[in-house]
């Protein structure tokens, strides 16, 4: 007798016949009404995913454009007390015997005043049309070699090695390109292609350059500075030796960024600078924003989490609600409540674990590869998908919760009304 | 073998009190096929879902093989459904989403069955109500009588001490009635015990016994023969 059964046996019993009730209800159920709640399952699989996976791809474009044309994934930089890299060659070679070394760029970084009307008169009161900026000092042929920002060039041409007499400007320098008017804001108007600029540097050295190019490369590093070839940057800082400001290095794909920083910090580096991964050397406002985002992207998720819950939740009372009489028999010839709710939830996991697959394969299959080959153009980054495969997992998991739970309550509420009524429809 | 004490099923509406069943005591025998005549709304259905546990008497006592039934929780209740009693609706209550040897296999496999057995016991079921070759067919695919007799097929599948049928052949012609009645029979005489609801002298008068309800009371008790 059944009364004898142990509890598992007498659970798996009435999985096994919801299964076989449930089994029978989709297949048999109209192919419209099973496609149409596939459908609602997957608009919000793919609101779970995108949508939230967009908010954090626009700052996750940022921050993957800094790692890959800025920091790269180690960055060294000078002690918070110091101007410069102490012992710069050496610390140069030490990063070069790392294993998983790929490239490194050595910069040479300042603060400087950009004038372009130095040349006229002004007024008294008038203020000359300057700006400021970031001097930035590179060799144009391992920034090629690193970066490739030449890219990014947008007017004109990037400076070569030979070129001690122009520089490249980053478009947040020029009105053009950044039409800002407010007070305290300046930036450069009438510089064009072949126009001269001064570039003065802790208010004494100033030289006069051609701009040869301009850069948009939505990475601040290059966007806000004046980039010239390092052997000027140095004269106009003052600077004798080769001592840097910044040694970005790239390891090759997979290498670990962790293992790296500790190959440097054996080396002793750590004596001579401050040694970084990428993301230890993200500025806190940039990881702020990228919390926020996240945050803003789970709520609005979370939102569509409810709608698709509530989805569900009418479905499968509809449906329930239409079988009623059918759930009475049921129930008349002594099928268990359990089983009858367990054969509601089998569907409810079903039109949940079907559109999610479709989901990921449009995810990972169309989206994704759609938005890394077209990004979305923003002010600020060029924005990306970002969904990975154990992110994607949990929120499929997180649906399918959701939906048992949104399958479960109405079926449950059918099953719990008086077996007579629904037998005869009462 | 059923037993029933001073049963009672009172419906109240506001301060009206009905009794659709009153003060109803009777015994009836293992293997004995027993009819429930009466007019409309005298209380032949209502006694009967007092009998097949799918509902709950006001008062009295049912004793199913010596089990007392009306005290039990609504789980031990469809327990007991499923293993002793079987039931045949008027209109058939077959689920339209099965196919009839599926419809046949589910209280099957509610008991333990595998899907195996269970498809065997159900086609052999199937087969005694000369189903054999309809098994694989939707409800919508069949008659009236088909399907009152994949009904039958279902309430017999799993060898049920009692079987309740309330007016099966109500939805059904003359000829699939007698079809249904003659099955009753067959049944009976391998031993299957049955309570039939009927408003037919001429089927009632086929049974071992009729019990006659009026006005919810029992007002005849006789057996055939």
């Amino acid at each position: 007798m059944e009364k004898n059964k142990g509890a598992w046996t007498i659970l798996s019993t009435d999985i096994r016949v919801g299964m076989f009730l449930a089994r029978r209800e989709l297949k048999r159920a109209s192919k419209w009404t099973t496609g149409l709640i596939i459908f609602v399952m997957l608009l919000t699989f793919l609101n779970l995913v995108v949508v939230g996976g967009i908010l954090v791809g626009l700052i996750e474009g940022s921050v993957e454009a800094d790692r890959r044309y800025s920091s790269g994934d180690i960055l060294i930089s000078p002690f918070l007390n110091k101007s410069y890299i102490e012992h710069t060659p050496e610390v140069v070679a030490a990063a070069k015997t790392i294993p998983g070394f790929h490239a490194l760029a050595v910069r040479y970084t300042g603060s400087a005043r950009v004038e372009s009307n130095y040349r006229s008169t002004v007024k008294p009161g008038e203020m000359r049309d300057g700006a400021g900026a970031s001097l930035l000092g590179i060799d144009p042929m391992v920034e090629h070699n690193f970066s490739g920002i030449e890219k990014f060039v947008v007017e004109g041409s990037f400076i070569t090695a030979q070129d001690t007499d122009s520089v490249v400007v980053g478009k947040n320098l020029l009105y053009k390109y950044v039409p800002i008017e407010a007070p305290g804001f300046q930036t450069l108007k009438d510089v064009t292609i072949g126009s001269k600029i001064k570039v003065t540097v802790g208010g004494d050295t100033a030289k006069e350059y051609y701009v040869k190019g301009v850069i948009s490369s939505k990475v601040d590093t290059f966007d806000s500075s004046v980039i010239m070839v390092d052997s000027e940057a140095r004269a106009l800082v003052g600077r004798r030796d080769f001592n840097a400001n910044q040694i970005a290095i790239q390891l090759d794909p997979g290498a670990d960024s962790n293992i790296a920083k500790a190959m440097l910090l054996d080396a002793g580096i750590g004596e001579y600078a401050r040694v970084q991964t990428h993301e230890e050397a993200m500025p806190k406002f940039l990881k702020d924003i990228q919390a926020t985002f996240a945050i803003l992207g789970n709520a609005i998720s979370s939102i569509g989490l409810v709608v698709a819950a509530i989805t569900i939740f009418i479905v499968i009372f509809v449906n329930a609600i239409t079988r009623r009489r059918f759930i009475g028999i049921l129930k008349g010839i002594g099928i268990s409540p359990r089983a009858i709710a367990v054969s509601y939830i089998i569907q409810s996991i079903f039109y949940a674990l079907l559109g999610s697959a479709i989901g990921i394969a449009v995810v990972f299959g169309l989206l994704k590869p759609f938005f890394v080959a077209n990004p979305i153009d923003f002010p600020f980054s060029d924005g990306i998908l970002v969904a990975t495969i154990p992110g994607t997992l949990l929120r499929t998991m997180i649906l399918l919760v959701a939906t048992i739970i949104a399958g479960y309550i109405p079926a449950r509420i059918v099953i719990k009304q008086n077996t007579l009524s629904a037998i005869l429809g009462r | 073998m059923i037993e029933v004490k001073n049963l009672y099923k009172t419906f109240i509406s506001g301060e009206v009190e009905t009794h659709a069943v009153e003060d109803v005591s009777f015994i009836v025998p293992s293997g004995q096929f027993v009819s429930i005549s009466g007019k409309s709304g005298s209380g032949k259905s209502t006694l009967l879902y007092q009998l097949g546990l799918l509902d709950i008497p006001t008062s009295g006592e049912i004793y199913i093989d010596g089990i007392e039934s009306v005290g039990l929780d609504e789980r031990d209740r469809t327990r007991q459904r499923l293993n002793a009693l079987g039931y045949i609706f008027q209109d058939y209550a077959i689920l339209p989403s099965l196919s009839a040897i599926e419809n046949v296999m589910v209280p099957l496999l509610m008991q333990g069955d595998s899907e195996e057995v269970a498809r065997k016991k159900s086609a052999f079921a199937l087969t005694r109500v000369g189903l054999a070759d309809r098994m694989n067919n939707l409800p919508s695919e069949l008659s009236g009588g088909q399907q009152q007799r994949v009904s039958i097929a279902r309430a017999i599948g799993h060898n049920p001490k009692v079987l309740f049928a309330d007016e099966p052949t109500a939805n059904l012609d003359t000829e699939t009635s007698r079809a249904v009645l003659e099955t009753f029979l067959e049944l009976n005489r391998e031993g299957q015990t049955i309570i039939m609801v009927t408003h037919e002298p001429e089927y009632a008068a086929l049974t071992d016994r009729i019990i006659v309800l009026a006005d919810g009371k029992l007002v005849g008790d006789h057996l055939n023969k």
